[in-house]
């Protein structure tokens, strides 16, 4: 894939924070997984995180939208500081969507259903409006004729898309990806990752833990790498594949580019 | 035709086309071949059981059919002495006292009422049962609404006296239950307006409820000590299963919660419930629950062994939906949870529904073993069918020697039939949603 970089009309260096996370902390029992995490999202800017396995890149990515309880430092999402407030964590969850590894599709609705449940029920929607959203996302994501089958019946690629499908019909503000494409085969990765860049270029403000460089050097504004629950190193995809600067980065990307 | 052995280089040609599978010998000999006689275990277990089954059906048949009773109107008929041939099973008993069997000592003319009832309930069920029946929201209206309250005054005869008083009281809690709700919003900050909707539409529905109970519907009073048989088992069955997987589902729910009060309420209640006997259970609903009450306040002695079977087959329930909830993957909960979803949403659209799928197995197992053990509510004195067939078979006019087995040859029947039925439709139900979505 060659290093096609999107140009960065739509990002604005100037434009508010969608996500900040300032000396953020967390321990599970005695393991410290996050170790004083700082990052300033801009609104439109597209992140991609790396690092080996148990590195505290998805568990990062997860306490933005609470999936996991930071214990200390402050994380603020779109003007909303994460706290133990239940209704400030729906308020978050509903302007961030995420994809997971997994898929994490309801495999008892259909895959319309699994896309208009939480409009109906979070956003109070018209179920005939949600379908509606729901077949324009599915059209996007080129898979409106399965939209009555159920998750089961369909690949894995499919499954992802329709995953992304869902989230985007919540109109998130922040897309979160905790490695969408890894538990795919890999002829189905490019359709998903095709999908990632078409959300790319409309300006969604985006997180991915990912370990497709390809895709980095494509949409990326910034790569970050991390280790043992810290960022080790940030910086432009360019300067970030060509000239890396700490030891451990380049190591990793010795091992992971040929 | 190329193919890929022996050669160290291969590029295919031709598709192979799908062909059908080699046609197996059949036949019912080549059939018995392969399950009955397999190998030498398998013959010899083959003839082990066609032995038993030798052993026991023709003197079964011989008993319940060949050598039975069907007429008669007294002990007579089922004497072998007085009616002059082997007596077997006698039908004629079973038939002379049906009546006794599903009524009990409700009064004869106003057997009807059961009647009705019976057909209610039989509408509830299949309504309720029947996936593909229309209007199942309306359904679920009926049966746990509608339902009880017309059965509750056609059984008892209504016309419950209420007075001045406990209609003040009435309103008085009512209105301190809206206000109360009310605050909890304020204190979730919630909408209260819906809290205060919602708040009211139970005091609504429980003050319509008690209306039309304590009407006069001209219905002359059967007090419950003059139930029995069928009707009783039914009714204690019908309460137990009804009320059980709610409150098993709220137990199992309250069980994995994370506030400890919540979990250790729920624990104890489970562990308690489920370390003691239905038995003991039975006998402190009966003779203690008037003890732990107010002076004033007494439940019916019907209603003791109602509230103590369906305490205790929820708290079995509860395992066995917690046996689901612990069965569904975390990504599940997150999947949900990224969404927006709350926590009563989660629950209600994703986790149960796949949860108590995955447990209907053991759900349909808790129903029929709650269905049979109905039957120990004789034990406080509950004429049950059991207890109905009991006292019947000690009926001087019907003194012969295959009375007893008659009578519980038909419980027998009656049990096997409910629960089997119960068995048979759950197995529809799990292939009917395994058929909806493949995994």
């Amino acid at each position: 894939m060659t290093a096609q970089q999107i140009p960065a009309a739509t990002f604005d260096p100037k434009a508010e924070a969608a996500v900040q996370m300032i000396g953020v902390h967390k321990w599970y029992g005695e393991f410290h997984v996050l170790r004083d995490i700082n990052l300033n999202v801009r609104r439109g800017e597209r992140i991609v995180i790396c690092g080996p396995s148990g590195s505290g890149k998805s568990t990062m990515i997860r306490c933005i939208n609470r999936l996991e309880e930071h214990q200390k430092g402050r994380i603020i999402v779109d003007g909303t500081e994460l706290t133990n407030d239940l209704k400030r964590i729906d308020e978050v969850r509903r302007d961030v969507g995420m994809v997971f590894q997994h898929f994490n599709l309801f495999p008892h609705l259909t895959i319309l259903e699994n896309c208009t449940l939480a409009p109906i029920w979070v956003k109070k929607m018209a179920k005939k409006d949600a379908e509606e959203v729901a077949m324009k996302y599915l059209t996007r994501v080129k898979i409106p004729e399965q939209a009555n089958k159920y998750p089961g019946q369909l690949s894995g690629g499919q499954q992802q898309r329709v995953a992304i499908a869902r989230s985007l019909c919540m109109n998130p503000k922040i897309m979160l990806f905790d490695e969408p494409t890894s538990a795919l085969d890999p002829e189905m990765v490019k359709e998903v990752l095709d999908t990632m860049v078409g959300l790319a270029e409309e300006g969604m403000t985006m997180l991915c833990v990912t370990h497709e460089m390809g895709f980095a050097r494509q949409v990326a504004d910034r790569v970050i790498f991390m280790d043992y629950g810290q960022i080790v190193e940030m910086n432009t995809p360019n300067e970030f594949f060509k000239n890396p600067q700490h030891e451990r980065t380049k190591l990793f990307l010795s091992q992971i580019l040929h | 035709m190329n193919t890929a052995v022996d050669m160290s280089r291969f590029v295919r040609s031709e598709k192979i086309e799908a062909l059908p599978p080699p046609s197996l010998t059949r036949g019912p000999l080549a059939w018995m071949r392969e399950n009955l006689f397999s190998s030498p275990l398998n013959t010899l277990l083959t003839l082990v059981v066609a032995y038993l089954l030798y052993v026991i059906i023709p003197p079964l048949v011989e008993f319940l059919v060949i050598n039975a009773v069907w007429t008669g109107t007294d002990r007579s008929a089922c004497r072998a002495e007085t009616a002059g041939h082997p007596v077997g099973a006698c039908w004629a008993f079973v038939i002379d006292k049906i009546n006794f069997f599903t009524y009990g000592s409700y009064p004869a003319t106003e057997r009807w009422r059961v009647n009705i009832f019976f057909v209610l309930l039989a509408i509830g069920v299949g309504w309720l049962l029947w996936l593909r029946a229309p209007r199942r929201d309306l359904g679920a209206i009926y049966f746990f609404w509608l339902f009880p309250v017309i059965s509750y005054i056609l059984l008892t005869g209504g016309n419950v006296s209420l007075g001045i008083g406990f209609w003040s009281t009435f309103a008085v809690s009512g209105a301190l239950l809206v206000v109360a709700l009310a605050a909890a919003a304020y204190a979730l900050k919630t909408s209260i307006r819906s809290a205060m909707l919602i708040g009211l539409g139970i005091v609504a529905v429980i003050g319509i409820t008690l209306g039309l109970v304590s009407i006069n519907w001209g219905l002359e009073p059967v007090p419950t000590s003059r139930w029995g048989g069928i009707l009783v088992t039914l009714l204690v069955a019908t309460v137990g299963i009804v009320f059980s997987l709610p409150f098993g589902i709220l137990l199992a729910l309250g069980r994995r919660s994370k506030l400890p009060i919540l979990r250790m309420a729920s624990v104890i209640f489970i562990e308690f419930v489920r370390g003691v006997p239905l038995i003991t259970v039975l006998i402190m609903a009966n003779t203690m629950l008037p003890l732990f009450l107010p002076g004033d306040v007494t439940v019916d002695r019907l209603a003791r062994p109602l509230i103590g079977v369906a305490l205790f087959a929820s708290a079995y329930m509860a395992e066995v939906v917690r046996g689901g909830l612990q069965a569904m993957p975390k990504g599940q909960y997150e999947g949900a949870m990224s969404l927006g979803l709350n926590y009563p949403q989660m629950m209600a659209f994703i986790i149960l529904p796949q949860a108590l799928r995955i447990v209907i197995p053991g759900i349909v197992n808790t129903f029929i073993g709650l269905f049979k053990d109905t039957s120990l509510v004789s034990i406080v004195g509950i004429f049950d069918l059991v207890k109905a067939i009991e006292s019947s078979r000690i009926d001087p006019n019907w003194a012969a020697p295959t009375i007893g087995i008659t009578g519980y040859a038909f419980a027998a029947l009656f049990y096997f039939i409910f629960c089997f039925g119960m068995s048979r439709y759950s197995l529809g139900v799990e292939r009917r949603l395994a058929a909806g979505q493949k995994r």
